[in-house]
């Protein structure tokens, strides 16, 4: 005979404010099987924990369930006390009140009575609970980083340095990321190059890790502890094991007008091309969508005539590899919107509107320009500068509600830049408000506005257009009751939104996490597992979470590898054994089962008689590989295979418990 | 017919649908009281017994809903589950059972807003149609005794 506790938490306000949860608590007193049932303000704070606890002992119940929040929330919360109790934690279940009833409902008869339904539920479920025991698997102590930037590399490093194994995986030549781009880095000023390439090369060196450059992830299957990923190493064209990195090549090479990535395109590249002078490695790769050789059936292949070394292979094909590992953290980063995002700025038709990261190259002593900041349509000097904060973020008309975060603070250091290098030029920022939250960077904007004189000005720009080879720049002053503010400019930075990668939607589906509305990769929990994803064992970093800046990123990245090296420290991972098994009398061997296990874990048995002659096969599902998703379950057409924790009873159960005869709605 | 307040069950997955209803209380968006909501691992679980057993049970309208295509915890669950639907339509016709009442839907784990717009549109649609009243009927020919049987046999 069942004896079942149901304990209804208040939450607060935030299910007893819509939820009559004393009268739910009453209610399950009379449901079948029920022997103790109590409300409470907080059953999650360790007086409900205790509560639940003494209930268990004190009237022996056989099981548990806990009326509050979603399972997804505090289920192990709660099957933990329930352990604590002496009770097998399989036998405590969660009824969802908060978010699937008092949030999605208003305070009525109707919505305490759906709160009621959903104990019912889950008490004729827990009826059928039977204890069950973790399963022991182990653990691949590898991490799979996927990104290059600078909190890839934070978090390889880290994870190398706790000694445990690294496969970074890059999908440019080089690593190094945004921040290789930069100039100059807020609050500081210090020299973005000088404090990242040494780590850069730290991970080439790194006995612990393995680089992957010009690869991307293919495919990853598996779970936390024994994940495996195909990774593509897309053809080089260069055998760098040969190439010594002399240059010959680049420098020979007849294409040259390739818009280059690294300067924003404010540069030219050839089609062999080391992306930056410090790249990791300083090797190059062959651009085959713009090689003559490749695009005109083998004609030039120059380079190969000239190698020195002869490491340039044109046969190279993109190659497959696959490896285990047990725990991924993705670093892919960010992208900005460009110029062209823009109509009321001319949609990227004039060549002097550029965006803060193309600023960055030309304010940079390894930029097209060598530091100098000149226009990229003739080449002058700009003597009247403008920036522009906020193009595109916090504006819901161009569908990017958020704020970027690092536009405020960049413009601050990009029109100090400005101002430390043209010091006749005048500076204004266009901003919405400055938030400038971060160790010292108040200071620096008050440093911009104060020392170097940068004229701020509180309000948007409707309008760029272009007069007499200066550019209009047509806004308010909202702090001057909206006075019209009219500059002619020389060139326009725009603090162009930070956006998530293109490529990050079909990532977040090889790896099976999810993402938010504007496809920034989603965290476990905004606030209290900001580094893991819902995927076990999948981690995030950096800016493909959400932009953000340096400091931000590597703090991230450092959590993230705390959390691979803490799952690492074990041998073993206990699993869910909420896993399918096999009824061998009833299974009939038509293995119709394995057609559709994603896992491969269904396997056959034979069953022997006496003599060890061979009586039938029947299905096996192997405890290691099943990951549960009851998919052969549904399929099975004896219905010899059940799942646990969501067998056949409970959940015919549950349906039946919702709307029969004795429903609630009808006593 | 106004005052008729439907009946309405789903069967979502966990992963993707459930945490997308989860989604939609934390966003509190609000949506009709009628939602009943039965968690499952994934859709690929769902046996379409169950179906028959929750209108047999009094439901009125019945929701299964889970990850996007391609979106899958478990790689290809929803797929199967799709496939299921395409056939079991078919039967399910045949057999006099009325498949409006049955919608089959995605919605992911970053669609709260969608979840809700589901259940409303879902429930304002079985509220036209109205009290499955004719289930019963069917019952007494013999589909009752088949879900009926089948339960049995499980047991």
């Amino acid at each position: 005979m069942s004896r079942i506790g149901v304990f209804v938490c208040h939450c607060g306000e935030n299910i007893g404010a819509t939820v009559d949860c004393a009268e739910v608590a009453k209610m399950a007193k009379d449901f079948p099987g029920v022997a103790f049932s109590i409300d409470y303000k907080y059953m999650c704070s360790d007086p409900g924990q205790t509560l639940i606890k003494e209930a268990i002992k004190e009237h022996n119940l056989t099981g548990v369930v806990v009326a509050a929040c979603s399972p997804r929330m505090h289920e192990p919360t709660f099957r933990k006390v329930a352990a604590e109790a002496g009770l097998n934690p399989y036998l405590c279940e969660m009824a969802n009140l908060r978010e699937h009833c008092s949030w999605v409902h208003y305070k009525d008869k109707s919505t305490t009575l759906k709160a009621a339904e959903l104990v019912r539920m889950l008490v004729e479920k827990v009826k059928l609970n039977t204890p069950l025991y973790p399963i022991k698997v182990p653990v691949t102590k590898t991490a799979l980083v996927i990104g290059g930037g600078i909190a890839g590399i934070q978090t390889a490093l880290d994870i190398a340095n706790s000694g445990h194994k690294v496969i970074m995986v890059e999908k440019s030549p080089s690593i190094g990321g945004h921040m290789s781009q930069l100039s100059e880095t807020f609050p500081t000023l210090d020299c973005s190059q000088c404090i990242l390439t040494p780590r850069m090369v730290e991970v080439a060196q790194h006995p612990n890790i393995t680089l992957y450059t010009y690869a991307e992830l293919e495919s990853l299957d598996g779970f936390i502890g024994n994940f495996k990923a195909t990774i593509k190493l897309k053809a080089k064209s260069v055998d760098h094991s040969v190439c010594n990195g002399c240059g010959e090549c680049s420098a020979k090479c007849p294409i040259k007008k390739i818009p280059d990535e690294f300067n924003a395109g404010l540069g030219t590249r050839p089609a062999i091309y080391v992306p930056f002078p410090q790249a990791v490695p300083n090797k190059p790769v062959i651009d085959r969508d713009n090689c003559t050789y490749f695009r005109k059936n083998g004609k030039c292949g120059l380079c190969e005539k000239i190698c020195p070394t002869k490491a340039i292979d044109f046969s190279q094909k993109d190659e497959f590899i696959t490896v285990d590992v047990g725990a991924v953290v993705v670093t892919t980063g960010f992208d900005i919107k460009g110029t062209d995002f823009f109509p009321e700025y001319g949609y990227g038709k004039y060549k002097d509107i550029i965006t803060g990261l193309q600023f960055e190259r030309l304010a940079s002593a390894s930029g097209p320009t060598l530091g100098e900041i000149r226009r990229p349509s003739d080449g002058k000097i700009p003597q009247n500068i403008v920036f522009i904060s906020c193009a595109g973020s916090r504006d819901p008309a161009k569908g990017i509600d958020y704020c970027s975060k690092i536009c405020c603070m960049y413009l601050a250091k990009h029109a100090m830049l400005y101002k430390h290098k043209v010091h006749s030029g005048k500076a204004s920022v266009f901003y919405m408000d400055i938030r400038a939250g971060g160790k010292t960077y108040e200071e620096f904007v008050r440093r911009a506005i104060e020392e170097d004189e940068v004229n701020y000005v509180r309000g948007r720009v409707s309008r760029i257009y272009e007069k007499d080879g200066k550019l209009i720049v047509k806004g308010v002053d909202t702090l001057l009751n909206s006075y019209p503010v009219e500059i002619e400019a020389d060139m326009v930075v725009l603090g162009t939104a930070g956006i998530a990668n293109p490529e990050s939607e079909s990532l977040a589906q090889k790896l099976h996490i999810s993402y938010d509305q504007y496809h920034f990769f989603a965290e476990a929990h905004p606030k209290l597992r900001p580094v893991e994803t819902n995927t076990a064992g999948i981690m995030l970093a950096g800016a493909c979470q959400f932009p953000k800046d340096i400091p931000d990123s590597v703090s991230q990245a450092s959590g993230a590898a705390s959390k691979v090296s803490a799952l690492f420290s074990q041998n073993e991972l206990t699993r869910d054994p909420l896993i399918a098994f096999v009824n061998k009398n009833t299974c009939v061997g038509c293995f119709m089962c394995q057609s559709v296990c994603p896992y491969l874990a269904i396997e056959k048995e034979k069953i022997k008689a006496k003599d060890g002659s061979v009586i039938r096969e029947v299905a096996k599902i192997n405890p290691g590989l099943c990951q549960g998703c009851g998919t052969c379950v549904a399929l099975c057409r004896s219905k010899s295979i059940d799942i646990n924790g969501y067998s056949h009873k409970q959940v015919y159960a549950e349906v039946m418990s919702l709307f029969n005869e004795r429903s609630l709605e009808y006593v | 017919m106004s005052d008729f307040e439907p009946k309405i069950i789903a069967f979502v997955c966990n992963w993707c649908t459930y945490a997308g209803a989860d989604l939609a209380g934390t966003s509190r968006i609000k949506y009709a009281h009628n939602i009943r909501i039965v968690r499952f691992p994934c859709t690929g679980r769902i046996d379409f017994m169950l179906l028959l057993k929750a209108f047999q049970s009094g439901a009125d309208g019945i929701i299964v809903s889970g990850c996007h295509p391609a979106d899958c915890h478990y790689t290809a669950g929803n797929y199967h589950a799709r496939r299921r639907w395409i056939v079991f339509q078919n039967l399910l016709n045949f057999l006099g059972i009325d498949t409006r009442r049955i919608t089959f839907s995605w919605v992911s784990a970053a669609e709260g807003a969608k979840w809700g717009h589901l259940v409303n549109e879902v429930v304002d649609n079985i509220k036209k149609i109205g009290p499955y009243t004719e289930y019963a009927k069917l019952g007494k020919i013999g589909i009752g005794s088949i879900s009926e049987g089948n339960y049995a046999r499980i047991e």
